[in-house]
This record gives C-alpha cells, sequence and structure tokens, in this order.
C-alpha cells in the first residue's frame, strides 16, 4: 500500500515541511473524532508561519490520500484551492482510525553533462530564474511564483545562489537522467504530512510500521489526545527507534493568547516522544533528519521529514 | 447471556451496592434552550473499564443526521468507552431531559471498591461540563455539583 504513494514527482509537489523553512505546510480537519460513518471531513491545507493560521499560501493538495482502516483508499472530494488555503473532503464512511494526507518521495538535485549542469526534478516555471520561492514549503505553486521574470525583467536575487540552470536542462525524474552524467548530487526526500480521523472506536490496523524511512507509530491513539494526559509518540527509522530526535509541537490559535506554548521534544531512548499539552487546541508537530541511506542508488542523501496534526481536547 | 447469570449470581451475593443516583439538569436561562445529552458511567477508581448506567439523547431522531451523531461531544464520555456501546441499550438509552432531578438506579452488581461516578452533560448551542463523585461500595452517600450544564449530582444509599 505504501508503494503506491512513493511518487517520483517534481520537487515543487512535495508538501514538505520542515522546521527549516520558515512556512509551516499543515493540514487542519474539521473532526477527528466522529459518532458514526455518515459523515465527512472537510480539510483546510495551506502553509504559513503559524500553523493553521491562513494567511500565506495554499498547499498543493494533488498527492493528498486517505487511508481507510480496512486497507483501501477513501476518495479526495470537493477540492478548491483559495488564495491562502486548499480545501478537500473525504466521507468516513468505514469505522475505525484513517490516516490522511500526503507521503512523498522525491529525489531532486544536479549533474553534468558535457560539462553543462543539470537539474534533476527541478520547477521549470519562471523561465530559469531562481526556483526557491516555489520550493518553499511545498505549498508554494502559483501563486509563490515570482512574476518578475516574466516580463524579461532582471530577476530578483531573493534566494541564496543556486546555479543557474537553463531551463532545457531540468529533467523530471532520476529515470530521466541521460548515460554518461557525471557530478551526481542527489537528494532523495521522503515526507509525510497527515493527520488522523476515527469514527466509532479507534483501530491500529494502519500502525504497522513498514520499517522503511521515517514513520510515527502511535502509542496513545492519536485521536484520544486530552489536555491532561500526555500523549506518547513513537519514531522509528528504517524500523529502528528514533532516538534523539527534535520534534516541533505548536498548538494553533495563537492570536487568541499570549504564549506561543511551541515546545521542541526529543524523542527517548526507544524512539517515544511524550507530550505534555499546555492546552487543549489542534497541534501541529513536525520533525525532519537527513542521512546518507537514501533508497535510490544515484542519491548520496536522505532527507525524512514527518508531520501530523493532532486534536488535543480539554478534558 | 451466560454473563448475566453470572451477574445475576453476583447481585444475589453482595447486595451492598444498592443505591440511587440523583441527576439534576439545571435551568438554563437563554433564548434558544435545547436540553442536554446526558451520560453517566462508573469508572473504577484504579482504572478499568467504564460501565455505563444513563445515556440521555435524542433517541428518536433519524435519518441523515440522526440522534446519535452528536454523542461524540459528551467527548470524555465516548472515548471512556461510549463509541463501544451499540444503541440504543436497554436500561441505559433514554430520551433527553427537561430540566429537573432524575434518579438512576445504581447496578446492584457492584462489586466492593472504590469508584468514580462520572456524569456529563453537552447542550446544542452552550456548553458542556463534567462533574466526578468519588464513591465508595459498599455505598454511602456522596454528593457533588456542576456549574454551568449541571446541577447537584447525588448516590444515596437505597
Amino acid at each position: 500500500m505504501l508503494k503506491k504513494t512513493i511518487l517520483l514527482a517534481a520537487a515543487a509537489m512535495c508538501a514538505v515541511a520542515s522546521p527549516a523553512f520558515a512556512h509551516r505546510a499543515w493540514l487542519l480537519p474539521s473532526a477527528t473524532t466522529l459518532a458514526n460513518t455518515s459523515q465527512s471531513v472537510t480539510v483546510d491545507a495551506g502553509a504559513s508561519t503559524e500553523p493553521f493560521n491562513a494567511d500565506h499560501a495554499p498547499m498543493n493538495v494533488d498527492t493528498v490520500q486517505a487511508w481507510a482502516p480496512d486497507g483501501t483508499m477513501g476518495k479526495i472530494e470537493n477540492v478548491s484551492r483559495g488564495r491562502y488555503r486548499s480545501t478537500f473532503d473525504v466521507a468516513i464512511d468505514k469505522p475505525g482510525t484513517w490516516r490522511i494526507g500526503t507521503a512523498t518521495t522525491t529525489v531532486s538535485g544536479t549533474f553534468k553533462l558535457n560539462g553543462e549542469p543539470w537539474a534533476v526534478g527541478r520547477a521549470r516555471r519562471g523561465g530559469g530564474g531562481a526556483p526557491g520561492a516555489g520550493g518553499m514549503g511545498g505549498a508554494g505553486g502559483p501563486a509563490a511564483a515570482k512574476p518578475a521574470a516574466a516580463g524579461g525583467a532582471v530577476p530578483a536575487p531573493a534566494n541564496p545562489p543556486r546555479p543557474r540552470i537553463d531551463p532545457s536542462h531540468v529533467v523530471a525524474t532520476v529515470a530521466d537522467i541521460p548515460a554518461g552524467a557525471t557530478d551526481l548530487a542527489l537528494t532523495e526526500s521522503q515526507s509525510r504530512n497527515e493527520f488522523f480521523v476515527t469514527a466509532g472506536a479507534p483501530t491500529d490496523t494502519l500502525f504497522k510500521p513498514a520499517n522503511k524511512g521515517l514513520e510515527m507509530v502511535p502509542v496513545t491513539p492519536p485521536t484520544d489526545l486530552v489536555a491532561n494526559e500526555p500523549g506518547k509518540f513513537r519514531f522509528l527509522v528504517d524500523g529502528k527507534p528514533a532516538a534523539g530526535l527534535k520534534v516541533e509541537v505548536v498548538p494553533g490559535g495563537q492570536r487568541f493568547r499570549d504564549a506561543e506554548h511551541a515546545q521542541e521534544l526529543t524523542t527517548d531512548a526507544d524512539g517515544v516522544l511524550t507530550v505534555a499539552w499546555p492546552i487543549a487546541a489542534y497541534y501541529w508537530l513536525s520533525t525532519d533528519l537527513t542521512d546518507d541511506k537514501p533508497g535510490e542508488a544515484k542519491a548520496a542523501k536522505r532527507r525524512l521529514s514527518y508531520t501530523a496534526t493532532v486534536e488535543v481536547v480539554a478534558p | 447471556m451466560r454473563n448475566s447469570l453470572v451477574l445475576i449470581a453476583g447481585a444475589l451475593a453482595s447486595p451492598a451496592a444498592a443505591g440511587t443516583v440523583t441527576v439534576t439538569v439545571p435551568r438554563v436561562a437563554v433564548a434558544e434552550y435545547h436540553r442536554p445529552y446526558v451520560a453517566a458511567w462508573l469508572e473504577p477508581a484504579g482504572g478499568g473499564a467504564a460501565r455505563t448506567i444513563a445515556l440521555w439523547y435524542d433517541l428518536k431522531k433519524r435519518g441523515k443526521e440522526p440522534g446519535t451523531k452528536w454523542l461524540a461531544d459528551l467527548r470524555t464520555w465516548w472515548r471512556k468507552g461510549g463509541r463501544n456501546l451499540s444503541l440504543p441499550a436497554d436500561g441505559v438509552s433514554g430520551a433527553t431531559r427537561a430540566p429537573g432531578a432524575y434518579r438512576i438506579p445504581l447496578p446492584a452488581d457492584l462489586r466492593p471498591g472504590a469508584y468514580v461516578l462520572h456524569v456529563e452533560a453537552a447542550r446544542e448551542n452552550g456548553g458542556r461540563e463534567l462533574v466526578s463523585v468519588p464513591i465508595a461500595v459498599p455505598l454511602r452517600n456522596a454528593a457533588g455539583a456542576g456549574r454551568t450544564e449541571l446541577g447537584a449530582v447525588s448516590v444515596t444509599v437505597r
């Protein structure tokens, strides 16, 4: 099932969320606990500095999928892209705990062919201008493209210098790299951004680890979180406990109080993150790491990121 | 079936739990009043499975938005086991109640020990409140009270 979700796609498509970026990609469901199987959740998806505050850019939801508890796939319906956030619906028509979100694997980087620089998986838009803007948080899309380059004006030097690459020297995927390419500098990026919905009683059918990449295995059912009880989440990398992993835990709704209540917590020796919730809210959890164990043979590095939205109710 | 026979046998063996819970639904001065959904349940004080003793909700509403849709708004009850009940449940399910005091018999088969009685109320266009009252079997009188969505909650020995 996971295999299905592995997409080799342009870097701009992936919904990467990382503490390293100023903008956080988030999914905000209308509900995470439902009493029956005749309801839907409607979801906002955006990227902004403050999680769930739609004030920057919509998330591209083309790669969003819904995994039903019985192993089948749900339907993503009523997709719409607004200025600051996209929306979609999922009919929660089966009992148990669902996972809904993006799970993508992309490979990007540069190589040389006959001494000329080439790129893999870069956005082509912008007439060869800096690709950085669109890549931010994965949520850029057309809204984030700078119009300056289109008119033949001098491209704004807003982004840190990356090698200027002729737009014709861009291939979409690793498979398109021509024979004879040299100086490969490729990074595989696996990212997941998801939330959970439970209709009726929770199930754990979707939480059996595949032992590949960075995975979160809930210890506390992720739709059972209460502000006065600690929430526990186990992180694995390739099936082994991810000890010492730093995870950002940020509640939404910051304008309704003074304190940010954001925490950076670290997993223990078993890879378990224990979160004491400062308040009841929707929370944005995010972590990432880089290592040198990519699944793609031609890549040298692997970047793993995981983001989840969880609802923590008042006791 | 066998379970219930065992429970009956237990009841005959230890009638220490004969008692009544009184739950008060307060009068709330608002323009648009809806009777609250209310759940009452018992949990062993040391942790363990919750046992629902009363559930008042819109039993009769069917169709696209049945009365059961909002049971998850009794969010603590729902998480503690409400979601595992098959409804309507005999001797537990009932219609919503107008403001007033209502009596719920405690199950007679409670084993001696410490319990917590929880009563949770959630009202459409209104608030939600949870009242918890520690009780002991063999029973002694006990009482608690809500502030907004619930009034007095008491346990009396029958």
